[in-house]
């Protein structure tokens, strides 16, 4: 008997043992991520960048081995803005982060501390190296007659749009929607407007992407509300069964790019993090970003693809709503503005 | 104390404490049992105790209320209500057909019978992405089942039916193992003394069949269940996530994580965990009275 006994105490001991060493193996897996060679970086960015930032990491490669002879390796990382902003925070080790809105960067600052809460001061433009906006995109010939804002909130139209709670793009989408209302009649016309057009909308993806398929391969809906950019793209996927729609007014969407100093610190890979972020405001880069749809800060690439941008009056975040912190307390936390509309009635 | 004699009939999974209690006593004959045990704890430790240790203390960082205001939430407790319901019709509609195909693989013999069987494990084998994608495609209202569910007035994707299509789909695998190997082993002799004693075709299957394979119909129904409570992959594809009507508990845990609200994340997880043992428990309870009423 009493054999039995030590064995089973010597058991619970090294299960413990080995509950304990479980404990420590997420502190253990940072440290060896962190041996990281200095000429790799990893940016993690957002849904609808994949295609243009697999142009800019070539276009950086190439400079930067023209500059010093080394080769360098870039890992992209995408997914929804929130989603990736986690992971970050989670211990995902991104050297840069390249997100669909500043409240995803600040999150990664205030929750874990990985760079100073300035970050957003450090690159010019408020550290946005391109800007895009949020369009309609309707099917051929616009059988709906969808030409702004109102037209969306008519009964039978469906539109489609991702959960703001999920998605970035899909954000913008609401606060675009919003400040339309709030042109028209201030803000509780604009609760009222927003509400009356999330009664239009069948379904709710996660992230952008997925409302792009649901609007082009599904055949859902008659307007998807979309970046710029992926309106574009999916035109040049899809072919020609769709028009763009410019409203008359929409938001100025800001997505955001920082360097994650705690991350790069540990990889010693600063230099060429930072020269990335800055290479990202260089015309060989801001070029590229034209092509891809995204409206380039850069004059001369502005120009050039002027013709893909129709000038329309865009509001901004920070003069129309207070900035990311406050849209994002009182429009998409819990019990804010979004979870009124689906509240039963 | 140590030798009692213990006269209670052979300990079936999940069987009473007593006989256990005194084999442990006892000194198991078979050698290696400190060394097995104890894989078995740490293994078991690391894998199952020490993420539901996490999972059941982060809630409380909400406090008892907020853990109860969390889960009264009208949006929390419509999703839970939806993934539980729709998972038990689900497991439910499985039993019947589950029963069908698995005795349609036992007992017929005929071409393409294997190629059968094999299809049975896809749902299992399936990524459930590529699960979801496939069942949207189908059941969307473009799809060729979704147009013909439209033209009779149904709407399939992107509704609680289609929820419920995904649930089916996932589960019948499930249910259909269970019962293969237990219908393999059927005594043909017995069905066939029943049916000299004159029993007809419905009674040997109500009384002589269908106790036998319950137990085994039971823990397959179960596992279906169970899986279908936390599906995420292939039911986000197709539900249309509408909050209130369409929105199930793993997506709102997800809604809730990406939100950084891990604490109320977790208090919805562990109130799922919650009512998931408490079913299981309920099922085990109900199969043991069974097993007990077989032996009878």
């Amino acid at each position: 008997m009493t054999d039995t006994l030590l064995t089973r105490r010597g058991l619970i001991a090294s299960g413990g043992l080995a509950a304990a060493g479980a404990a420590a193996l997420p502190l253990l897996g940072g440290q060896a991520l962190a041996a990281a060679d200095p000429l790799t970086l990893l940016n993690v960015s957002y849904d609808p960048t994949r295609e243009l930032y697999k142009d800019i990491n070539a276009a950086y490669a190439a400079y930067w081995k023209g500059k010093t002879g080394q080769s360098i390796t870039i890992n992209q990382s995408h997914g929804g803005s929130g989603k990736q902003a986690r992971s970050v925070i989670d211990g995902l080790q991104a050297d840069v982060v390249t997100l669909a809105l500043a409240a995803d960067i600040d999150e990664i600052s205030a929750r874990a501390k990985l760079l100073p809460a300035n970050w957003q001061s450090r690159l010019p433009n408020n550290s946005t190296p391109y800007t895009s906006t949020i369009v309609f995109l309707v099917r051929k010939g616009n059988p709906w007659k969808i030409r702004d804002w109102p037209d969306l909130v008519k009964p039978g139209v469906g539109v489609i749009t991702a959960n703001p709670k999920t998605s970035g793009g899909a954000r913008w989408s609401y606060l675009a929607a919003w400040q339309y209302g709030l042109k028209n009649g201030g803000p509780a016309a604009a609760q009222a407007y927003v509400t009356k057009l999330f009664k239009n909308v069948p379904v709710l993806d996660t992230g952008a992407r997925g409302s792009t398929t649901t609007f082009a391969q599904r055949r859902l809906g008659d307007v998807l509300l979309s970046w710029e950019n992926e309106a574009y793209l999916t035109i040049d996927e899809f072919g020609p069964n769709f028009d763009i729609v410019y409203p008359s007014s929409s938001i100025l969407a800001e997505p955001p790019v920082a360097l994650v100093d705690k991350n790069v610190d540990r990889h010693k890979t600063r230099t060429l993090a930072e020269g990335y972020l800055n290479f990202l405001y260089s015309p060989v880069a801001q070029d590229i970003i034209g092509k891809h749809h995204f409206r380039p800060r850069n004059a001369q690439a502005a120009a050039k693809y002027a013709s893909s941008f129709k000038q329309i009056p865009l509001v901004t975040i920070d003069d129309t709503f207070g900035g990311w912190k406050k849209a994002q307390a009182t429009h998409f936390a819990d019990g804010g503005v979004f979870d009124k509309i689906y509240k039963p009635s | 104390m140590t030798g009692q004699l213990t006269l209670s009939p052979i300990p079936t999974a999940g069987g009473a404490a007593r006989p256990r209690l005194a084999r442990w006593r006892e000194r198991s004959i078979l050698p290696g049992f400190g060394l097995s045990l104890g894989i078995t704890l740490a293994y078991l430790g690391l894998i199952v105790i020490l993420p539901l240790t996490a999972l059941a203390i982060r809630p409380w960082e909400l406090g008892l209320s907020g853990v109860w205001a969390t889960l009264t939430e009208d949006r929390v407790a419509g999703a839970l209500k939806l993934s539980f319901s729709l998972s038990a019709y689900a497991a439910l509609l499985n039993a019947p057909l589950g029963v069908l195909v698995a005795w349609v693989l036992v007992r017929y013999e005929f071409p393409g019978r294997r190629l059968l069987d094999a299809l049975v494990d896809l749902p299992f084998a399936l990524p459930t992405a590529v699960a979801g994608i496939a069942l949207t495609a189908i059941y969307a209202p473009n799809g060729p089942m979704g147009e013909l569910a439209a033209k009779v007035g149904l709407k399939t994707a992107y509704s609680p039916l289609g929820i419920f299509i995904a649930l089916v789909f996932i589960g019948l695998p499930f249910v259909v193992r269970a019962l293969q190997p237990v219908m393999q082993d059927l005594d043909r002799e017995v069905e066939e003394a029943a049916q000299t004693l004159g029993a007809s075709a419905w009674q040997r299957s109500i009384h002589v069949i269908l106790p036998t394979l319950a137990p085994a119909l039971i823990s397959g129904v179960t596992l279906a269940f169970a899986r279908a409570v936390g599906e995420y992959g292939s039911v986000v594809f197709i539900a249309g996530n509408m909050p209130m009507k369409t929105e199930i508990a793993p997506l709102l845990i997800v809604i809730k994580l990406e939100q950084y609200d891990y604490a109320a994340a977790a208090a919805v997880g562990l109130a799922m965990v919650a009512i998931s043992f408490g079913a299981l428990i309920l099922i085990n309870t109900v199969q043991l009275f069974l097993a007990r009423r077989g032996r009878r």
